[in-house]
């Protein structure tokens, strides 16, 4: 009944327009015709060029001298800084709320870590902007347009160029070297959302506002050191307002080839901060936590490739331990008193490309609860988020196709038992596609 | 415990002085450096003739390499824009940042064919510049010999005569072998070939070879069926003699085709390393030509 209407508005949609449109419909073929000659022109201007090439060489007995950057594009836009964009959306369901995710057992860490909203729903713009500034610099901004209408700073560094010696120096704001994922921008992750670990630890990943020293080694094998300090903008350390650093960490990877086939890196961070009134409530109880906390993480990732081609098959297995321990005061609604917990988690992942095109992954998630004491005499009744023995654990599965390597579609299912006795069962659909400047991908 | 710290240092530091420092993106251009520089160029190549030269990894053993690189001898013109920036970035060298004596394109010694009139990523992964797969054409092995020849006594003056010397001999042993394969080639003049990928496009410029059709549909998207499908449709009416594939060419759609066309499947070796007879930039060239010359009738 209505599909009559709809269908004779989208006729007439059609139609009249494009009589209204007779005379720009030649214009348009005007346009067209002078555009065909022009290529037309520039083949034949090719073809020339190609001939001339192998003439020139025939005539000239030694190698003709380069021409000046064969082929570069001039004028003041050659200038213009590599742009690329990320369009990312999905469509997702699960049994339980995502606006009251939480992880049992573990202070919330405040960040983007609550899984994909039920529905259809946009996903983060990623627009990056990178240039050389100078031959002693690099800049790059990373800025993500969120589905809320926000504009997010991501990353806005400087990078140096020139120091050598295997000396880098980066300022601004940055993904910190730490742990392995941690400096993957999340469109290039194997799945839609962060490891649990990286949810309770670090707030689903950590960019502080910093400055960070690397050094790479004078060897064969890949040895890299490096150190940061920041400001303390996100968790596990607060902006204290205070001169001087809030958060401090160093890393050390190490990483080589197993003949053709087989690339690795492992690593060691260390992540301490002195958070100052780290506040949450939960349960209508106003908590916060001042003091120390130190974070260790072991990162392990192996990547394999029939004679180190991947484009037919790979494989690529990553794993990463993260280990806390926080010292000081605890304050619950009015009452403060000694706090200090050892907590840890770990996940492992494998994505493989079974085909061009195709791959399947599977992850597993645990957090380990550990021991959590507190001088308030606080039990799990008061505190449950806080203080509830539970160990949430997650199981992942994904399917990905990417048409090109600018365009992914992503399957993805999840067992998430982050709640304690709940379990939730997330099913999405997402899009990851990416326009502009070719962009590089991380090891 | 002095004497062995000295000793540790002398280990981690001492090949990087003996000799210049190479790391070469592909395999042509470490052979290529390897002729030039004889035994005073210690080299690194980044990739094997089994790998794809656009999907490289910018992985640890390569980033490490490229910390104590002199020199890195690349294509260019974007062939290496996945992962190239990223070695640069993270090898904290700043004599091979683009821009910089250390960094050598061997592109920019060469004029490049097939410069798309326009680029969009709607025509697949085009290269803007022009076709970088530029080293199966002899002639641009010269013009890339006498740059690269150049660039290496500019950077290592003491040993200068060393690398003219070698560069004089390579070159008239190049020529005179260019010589003789362009006249062993020329039954394979105006031969039809399906290739895989426009990498093959200076060969057949060179041999005049024509390449009929491609079994990626655009630049860089792996073979589907549809278009393979369409492909045998097309060589129904304007047959070709062969599919040629390179050796790190997924074999499957080319033996899929050359099955059903029933033509023969080639592999031909593309660079260095790629088939056992292709050692070094003469044995690339003589397998290629024998491998085709096999086919031509």
């Amino acid at each position: 009944m209505y599909a009559k209407w709809w269908y004779a508005a989208a006729l007439a949609g059609a139609i009249v327009p494009a009589q209204a449109q007779d005379a720009e419909l030649s214009k348009l073929r005007e346009a067209l015709r002078q555009l065909q000659q022009q290529v037309q022109e520039l083949e034949k201007r090719v073809q020339e060029a190609e001939a001339k090439g192998g003439k020139s060489q025939e005539a000239a007995a030694p190698a003709p001298p380069p021409p000046a950057q064969a082929g570069r594009s001039g004028g003041s836009s050659a200038f213009n800084p590599d742009i690329s964009l990320i369009l990312q959306g999905s469509a997702a369901r699960s049994s339980l709320d995502p606006n009251t995710y939480q992880i049992t057992g573990f202070a919330p860490s405040g960040g983007e870590v609550n899984p994909a909203p039920r529905s259809l729903n946009l996903g983060e713009s990623e627009l990056f902007i990178t240039s050389n500034v100078d031959p002693y610099f690099r800049g790059q901004l990373a800025a993500a347009l969120t589905p809320q209408n926000e504009i997010e700073v991501e990353e806005a560094f400087f990078q140096t160029l020139a120091l050598g010696g295997g000396f880098t120096l980066k300022g601004g704001r940055f993904l910190s070297g730490i742990g392995y994922q941690n400096e993957i921008h999340q469109h290039a992750w194997d799945f839609q959302d962060a490891p649990l670990a990286y949810k309770a630890f670090l707030g689903g990943r950590l960019n502080d506002d910093g400055a960070q020293l690397r050094w790479l080694a004078p060897t064969d094998l890949f040895v890299e050191l490096g150190a940061e300090i920041a400001r303390g903008r996100s968790f596990p350390a607060t902006d204290n307002n205070k001169n001087g650093a809030n958060a401090w960490s160093v890393f050390g990877h190490v990483g080589g080839d197993v003949g053709e086939s087989v690339a690795w890196r492992g690593g060691l961070s260390y992540l301490g901060a002195s958070p100052q009134d780290r506040a949450f409530t939960a349960l209508g109880a106003a908590q916060s936590f001042s003091g120390d906390s130190r974070l260790w993480i072991a990162d392990f990732v192996l990547k394999w490739a029939p004679q180190g081609n991947a484009s037919t098959t790979n494989f690529k297995l990553q794993g990463e331990y993260f280990r806390r321990e926080e010292s000081g005061a605890l304050t619950f609604d009015t009452s403060s008193g000694d706090y200090s917990s050892r907590q840890s988690g770990w996940y492992l992942q494998a994505a493989y490309q079974f085909m061009p095109r195709w791959r399947v992954g599977y992850r597993y998630d645990r957090l380990d609860h550990g021991t959590v004491t507190n001088g308030l005499g606080l039990t799990a009744q008061d505190a449950p988020l806080l203080l509830t023995d539970y160990n949430p654990t997650r199981n992942t599965a994904m399917v990905d196709w990417s048409l090109t390597e600018f365009s992914r579609f992503r399957l993805q299912y999840a067992v998430d038992r982050s709640r304690a006795d709940l379990t939730d069962n997330q099913l999405l659909l997402q899009y990851i596609l990416s326009l502009g400047a070719h962009g590089a991908h991380r090891f | 415990m002095r004497p062995f710290v000295t000793a540790m240092l002398l280990v981690l530091v001492s090949p990087a002085l003996a000799a210049l420092n190479v790391v070469a993106c592909e395999p042509e251009w470490g052979a290529l450096a390897k002729e030039l520089g004889g035994d005073q160029a210690r080299i690194y190549v980044a990739a094997t003739a089994l790998q794809d030269p656009h999907r490289i990894e910018a992985r640890p053993s390569l980033i490490a390499r490229a910390r104590s690189a002199d020199l890195m001898v690349c294509t260019g013109a974007q062939l290496e824009i996945g992962w190239l920036p990223l070695v640069q970035q993270q090898s904290g060298n700043q004599k091979i940042q683009s821009g910089q004596p250390g960094y050598f394109e061997a592109a920019s010694a060469v004029p490049l064919i097939e410069k798309p009139s326009s680029v969009d990523r709607s025509l697949g992964d085009v290269h803007p510049d022009g076709n970088p797969h530029i080293h199966l054409d002899p002639r641009n092995i010269e013009r890339v010999a006498g740059a690269l020849e150049e660039r290496m006594a500019q950077l290592d003056p003491a040993q200068a005569g060393h690398y003219r010397e070698r560069g004089k001999a390579f070159l008239a042993r190049w020529r005179e072998a260019t010589e003789r394969w362009e006249t062993r080639a020329a039954p394979l003049k105006g031969m039809p070939l399906v290739v895989y990928h426009k990498d093959m496009s200076y060969l057949n410029n060179w041999l005049g070879m024509r390449a009929v059709g491609a079994l990626e549909p655009k630049p860089g998207l792996p073979p589907s069926t549809a278009h393979l499908t369409q492909l045998l449709d097309q060589l129904a009416r304007t047959p070709a003699v062969a599919v040629v594939r390179a050796a790190y060419n997924d074999p499957r759609p080319a033996e899929w085709l050359a099955e059903r066309a029933k033509i023969p499947a080639v592999v031909l070796p593309y660079t260095v390393g790629g088939t056992e007879q292709a050692k070094d930039l003469f044995g690339l060239y003589e397998d290629t030509l024998a491998r085709l010359l096999a086919i031509a009738k």
